[in-house]
């Protein structure tokens, strides 16, 4: 069917480190929809991170395939991941990783330099995506200059200008007060409301709790996959 | 793009003074002397060609002589020896030529000695005693200030007047008008009836302490052989009839002296351009090690450049993995590595060109050298500066492109 969005089949991935081979991802296989809302969780070492460098093309699979968006990327070279990543996958991170110099319009208009988009399209559409978080009025405002929170609105609407497949946050919580973590699930909730696909690793169960979807993961195998009472929205 | 990856190394160069200052030392230091010894070559080439040799052998003129009188500095002992069992010019080759040449031009015989000129009790030493033909004051454009040069029938009787430069004038009569005054030379009073005006100098050397007296005044004797003289003096109208000139001297002189066509010229005829092959080998080292002097500079600039650009990529792994993340090709975090280097570089020539100029200009100020900026230097320097930095750049922005994104990421 191609309402899905993310295919993947028997996807391991080991590391050499020295003499010994680490089997960080040993077969694992999940289908992920449009509009799905999905946590993975585990335990650290369970493999959640190396998967999630997988779902987000920064990394390729030892073995196995993955299909995003109907392109098999498992096996694309550097600079056609790059592509993918620009295109159908907007990141999140714990640590907001806004570039420190450049201003919150500057910093969400990032992505469409990359994509070419011309310097009014950008500005326009940066605006939008800021406008979206509820961050219309700090566009000018440089990362230093914002709250926590605020900060990762702007990672937020960075991730959106590009109108990715999947929104893929990584611990998006993880460095914020709780107050402010539940902001952030608002926004989350609210993206998922109008139709966007979000995928969220972390170990923190009450953050995962928004999601509608928890896949567990342990010992590089999906431990548990629940489709929770919070499916209202798929 | 490209103009985030400028105003990045800007702002780098901003913030980082004491830093920036020595990455752009190399890339500076290379241009400033680029610009500089251009500058001060093209201003001595103006400066030899109008000064030097104009006034030493004067415009459109050219001498006969036994042997060349600026040589460039490679003559062999046996050339020497050769040149010195030349005959000298004799009068009757030198009549022969005034009389034959259909090319216009005037002439004047030359000797010249040093020698003390007595006046009043003082002695002045070591002046040039020119003896020469009345044309010699018209050869050599002498501007007279006072008096007047030798009438034809003084010149014609070898009587003892005489025309002194500006600084005989200066040491010698201190104040005193000389006109109408004696001077003694080897014992015998010379009337001053004119007074040249001020030349100054060439490279320190004055040109005001000489006396001119008519050729065949009695002190010729100590200045040349009887019959013979160093130099006849030929001045032509313009260029061309110079260059005509020479050939109907050269042609009067082998047939004069039956030399046969295998044989040698047994004479010289120096020209102001060959007074310049001297300098013209000196300007040509110059230019030819010029490249070497720049390129040290700018390589070990360069190597500099290098390392600031390899420590940014190490502060900025960070910012490398997220632009990689969001997008970012290979060749965009290339592009941008290579772009910020060139700027820095581009920054310090622009640096070097501007104390390059400086530094021609203050040889322009305090010495009699007039140093002309060069305007293809100025875009040399540019172009110095944009492909040191590229070239130099492109070793660390291959580093930063090929960062793996989520080592990138987590490193801090």
């Amino acid at each position: 069917m191609s309402d899905l969005v993310i295919q993947i089949r028997d996807l391991t991935r080991s590391y050499v480190m020295g003499a010994e081979t680490v089997n960080a991802l040993r077969g694992v296989s999940l289908e992920i929809r449009r509009n799905e809302y999905v946590a993975i969780m585990g335990p650290s070492g369970s493999g959640k991170s190396t998967l999630m460098n997988l779902i987000g093309c920064l990394d390729t699979p030892s073995t196995g395939e993955y299909w995003l968006n109907g392109q098999e990327v498992s096996r694309m070279p550097d600079d056609a991941l790059a592509r993918v990543r620009n295109r159908e996958i907007g990141f999140v991170f714990q640590t907001f990783n806004l570039l420190p110099r450049a201003t919150a319009l500057q910093n969400v208009e990032l992505p469409l330099v990359y994509a070419g988009v011309g310097a009014r399209e950008r500005r326009d559409r940066a605006k939008s995506a800021l406008t979206r978080v509820g961050l219309g009025e700090r566009m000018g405002h440089r990362p230093n200059e914002l709250s926590g929170g605020q900060r990762q609105r702007v990672a937020i609407a960075r991730a959106l200008v590009n109108d990715p497949a999947i929104l893929l946050a990584d611990e998006p919580t993880g460095n914020l007060d709780s107050t402010t973590s539940e902001e952030i699930m608002r926004v989350f909730e609210t993206l998922h409301g109008q139709g966007q696909t979000v995928i969220m690793v972390t170990h923190e169960p009450d953050i995962a709790a928004h999601a509608a979807r928890v896949i567990v993961l342990r010992d590089g195998r999906v431990a548990s996959d629940t489709t929770g009472q919070r499916n209202a929205a798929a | 793009m490209i103009k985030d990856a400028v105003k990045i190394a800007l702002n780098t160069l901003r913030t980082q003074k004491l830093k920036s200052f020595f990455s752009l030392l190399g890339v500076l230091i290379g241009v400033t002397f680029l610009i500089a010894v251009v500058s001060i070559v093209q201003g001595m080439n103006v400066y030899m060609e109008d000064q030097f040799a104009n006034r030493l052998v004067g415009l459109n003129t050219f001498q006969l002589r036994r042997m060349p009188n600026f040589n460039s500095g490679n003559v062999t002992e046996d050339m020497w020896r050769a040149w010195q069992r030349r005959p000298r010019i004799n009068y009757a080759e030198a009549a022969y030529i005034e009389s034959h040449m259909k090319t216009p031009a005037i002439f004047s015989r030359y000797c010249s000695e040093r020698m003390s000129l007595i006046w009043n009790g003082k002695t002045a030493k070591d002046i040039d005693v020119w003896t020469a033909d009345a044309p010699m004051f018209a050869i050599k454009n002498f501007d007279l200030e006072a008096g007047r040069t030798f009438t034809p029938q003084e010149a014609r009787a070898g009587q003892a007047v005489a025309v002194i430069g500006w600084e005989v004038a200066e040491k010698l009569f201190k104040g005193a008008d000389p006109l109408g005054k004696s001077v003694t030379i080897q014992g015998l009073p010379y009337r001053v009836v004119g007074r040249i005006a001020k030349q100054g100098t060439i490279f320190g050397i004055s040109l005001d302490k000489f006396i001119v007296v008519p050729f065949d005044a009695p002190v010729h004797r100590a200045a040349c052989s009887a019959g013979f003289m160093d130099e006849l003096h030929i001045k032509a109208e313009n260029i061309t009839a110079m260059q005509a000139a020479l050939g109907e001297v050269q042609e009067m002189m082998r047939i004069q002296r039956r030399l046969k066509p295998a044989q040698e010229d047994n004479f010289a005829m120096q020209t102001a351009e060959g007074a310049l092959e001297g300098w013209k080998k000196i300007s040509h080292f110059l230019m030819l090690a010029l490249p070497l002097l720049v390129g040290i500079s700018v390589v070990v600039g360069g190597i500099v450049i290098m390392n600031i650009m390899l420590m940014a990529v190490a502060e900025r792994t960070v910012e490398i993995g997220i632009r990689k993340a969001l997008g970012a090709k290979r060749r965009d975090i290339l592009a941008q590595f290579v772009v910020e280097s060139a700027t820095i570089s581009t920054v310090g020539a622009g640096i070097g060109i501007i104390t390059g100029i400086g530094l021609a200009f203050l040889v322009r100020a305090v010495t009699p050298l007039p140093a002309a900026v060069a305007p293809w230097s100025v875009a040399a320097g540019v172009i110095l500066g944009i492909s040191v930095g590229m070239i130099f750049g492109i070793y660390p922005a291959n580093r930063a492109a090929k960062l793996d994104p989520i080592t990138a990421l987590r490193a801090e």
